[in-house]
């Protein structure tokens, strides 16, 4: 017998609560966003040394985590393994809410966000950013498709193509993201090839950790809680990303440790650089990336009570290992003179400071309000939740 | 109002048009003789100039900012006391080799590459090269992304961080677009050089050399020929149009 869909049924609390709790902090958001256009950045932490901040933080890792999001509906129709198939309708919705919110904030950000029309019509090709304006509202019309083939039984059977091309537009999204900074010459912890592959394990990972969290909570909401074989493929599959992720950091940081003119940078990150250090080391390879991966494979932490924890630290570690990529990366000087200490009065030479802004964290934490209100509507308005678990068939 | 009221009043009126009229057509021929010299306004940029700047550190004293006071105040650059997001377009860099500690002062502004990254990353392709090789922010396209801060390698951008009053009308500036040296092209078209130059040279110091690259009979030609000069972070290949001398 086949899987059931139904939206979200009830008027009780338990969807009323969330959505006016999530609809209060996304328009604090819009409202923190109007705060910073009316006055000027000179109300967040930004500067002219550390130009992107905390929103770029929160944005970048939603992007990323809306293309991971999609992994559950891969795995089902690509890959053909059909115990993920009751989730795919909800990975997809969970990877169009996240780019949402994260699309939201990039653009609230701007210093003329009025100018977004100017942004969607005049373009400069060889710059990866008018790029992925193209991938990002792409990626949202292909996965828009693609949940079209699954909810309507006359295109189901396109359902594999559809997924197919909104697999490989995955990768080429997060290779544009992670070029944004692979393409930054200028700057010496950024500048390397690697930040696109990078950029697509983080999504790997960072995308199923929050689906889990997204999953276990609509199941518990729609009274449906995620069964304890779902839970356990999720988390292994979270164990492998997470292994993906910390290669690829170690494998950056071991090319640029090799390259004499790297080493100033690395020791900056690595072992002298304050709140970064302490980011890198304490929570991206520890709290987000080693806790999760003895909560994900020792014996005695089970699938049931650990998993969601463990994804609620990989997401922990992901946003602070943006914020060291992102904000570490530009609190580090440029080098303009190698073997010389450089000094102005525009701090050139000086690690820069920053301290986020209430306006921006505020910012940020409305675009995460809103992908999660995107995604509590759509499970309200269209049926996402399965009424079972399992089915054999992939699709 | 009585005979005699309406006659004064339509007297003076007419005395102040005659001056109005007046006014407008002197200030025009002030204008035109000032055109006559320079680039007319309907005619394109050449691509057969290459502005640029040679900067001769030996002789840039150190604590001098003759320099960018001329800039602050070309461009009313006033700043709000606020160093971290207040506009620098021009800034005073003192570089001290490690290895023999040889102190040597520069000014850092926009180096005007020919392949500037700034106008690669930025996406709306507000950031631009004109012909002559001056690398400018179209004001009206810019979104405030700051992409081009971050792949300036010369920190030569600021952004605009808050409302601004009192702008020079040849120096049009925006809240939130970044903006950077322009090489006084607004000087520029008119055949006069920038005011940083300017100021170095009216202040005796002359270190800094304003011209076209392209022609082999300007100064800055000449001396770029005759005299080592070299670029900053020539690695990149951008071929700037700043070149400084004794670095």
């Amino acid at each position: 017998m086949n899987t059931r869909y139904e939206t979200l049924g009830g008027t009780g609390r338990g969807y009323y609560v969330p959505l006016i709790l999530l609809g209060a902090l996304a328009a604090a958001g819009l409202a923190a966003s109007h705060y910073m256009d009316v006055h000027g950045h000179v109300v967040t932490g930004m500067t002219n040394q550390v130009v992107w901040g905390m929103p770029h933080v929160f944005a970048v890792f939603l992007i990323l985590a809306a293309s991971g999001a999609l992994n559950v509906a891969s795995l089902s129709s690509v890959f053909g393994r059909g115990e993920y198939k009751p989730l795919a309708r909800l990975s997809g919705l969970v990877a169009v809410a996240l780019l949402v919110g994260g699309l939201a904030v990039l653009v609230l950000d701007l210093g003329r966000p009025d100018r977004l029309i100017v942004a969607m019509t005049t373009y400069n090709f060889k710059s990866i950013f008018a790029w992925n304006i193209f991938l990002y509202t792409g990626f949202l019309a292909v996965v828009a498709v693609y949940l079209w083939m699954m909810f309507e039984p006359r295109m189901n059977r396109h359902t594999k193509t559809a997924g197919t091309v909104a697999f490989a537009w995955r990768f080429i999204l997060t290779t544009g993201t992670g070029s944004i900074f692979g393409f930054l010459v200028a700057r010496q912890a950024y500048d390397a090839a690697i930040m696109a592959p990078m950029f697509i394990v983080m999504s790997l990972s960072f995308g199923t950790a929050v689906f889990i969290l997204v999953a276990v909570a609509a199941g518990r909401l729609a009274g449906r809680t995620l069964p304890d074989a779902m839970l356990a493929r999720l988390k292994r599959l979270l164990g492998l990303f997470v292994m993906a992720v910390l290669y690829f950091a170690l494998a950056y940081h071991l090319a640029n440790l090799y390259v004499t003119e790297h080493h100033g940078v690395e020791y900056f990150i690595l072992v002298d650089g304050g709140v970064y250090t302490a980011l890198f080391w304490l929570l991206q390879v520890g709290v987000g990336a080693l806790v999760p991966l003895a909560l994900i494979y020792l014996p005695r932490f089970s699938a049931r009570r650990w998993t969601p924890a463990a994804a609620a630290l990989v997401v922990v570690g992901g946003v602070a290992q943006l914020y060291v990529i992102i904000i570490g990366g530009q609190a580090y000087p440029l080098s303009m003179f190698p073997g010389a200490d450089v000094s102005s009065s525009f701090f050139d030479g000086v690690v820069a400071s920053y301290a986020p802004s209430l306006p921006e964290i505020v910012l940020g934490v409305g675009g995460i309000a809103l992908a999660l209100l995107v995604t509590l509507v759509g499970m309200r308005v269209l049926p996402f939740m399965p009424d079972r678990y399992v089915d054999g068939t992939g699709g | 109002m009585t005979e005699s009221a309406r006659l004064a009043d339509r007297y003076r009126r007419r005395f102040l048009a005659a001056v109005g009229v007046g006014a407008v057509l002197g200030s025009g021929a002030i204008r035109l003789v000032e055109l006559a010299a320079a680039k007319p306004d309907d005619q394109p940029v050449s691509g057969e100039v290459r502005w640029g700047m040679m900067i001769d550190t030996s002789k840039c004293a150190e604590g001098c900012t003759d320099c960018v006071d001329a800039c602050n105040d070309e461009h009313g650059l006033d700043g709000f006391g606020r160093p971290q997001t207040d506009a620098q377009w021009i800034r005073k860099l003192e570089v001290r080799e490690r290895a023999t500690g040889k102190v040597t002062s520069l000014p850092m502004l926009c180096q005007h590459c020919e392949h500037p990254p700034c106008v690669d990353v930025c996406p709306t392709g507000a950031s631009f090269r004109r012909a002559d090789g001056i690398v400018l922010v179209n004001k009206h396209t810019c979104i405030g992304c700051r992409y081009c801060m971050m792949a300036c390698p010369y920190k030569a951008r600021s952004f605009v961080h808050e409302n601004l009053t009192d702008q020079r009308p040849w120096s049009p500036r925006g809240k939130g677009t970044v903006e950077s040296c322009t090489f006084c092209v607004h000087r520029i078209d008119r055949d006069a050089r920038p005011a940083c130059v300017e100021a170095c040279s009216a202040a005796g110091h002359g270190a800094m050399v304003f011209g076209d690259l392209n022609d082999p009979d300007s100064d800055i030609a000449r001396r770029a020929r005759e005299v080592p000069s070299r670029q900053v972070r020539p690695d990149l290949d951008l071929n700037t149009g700043v070149r400084y001398e004794g670095i």
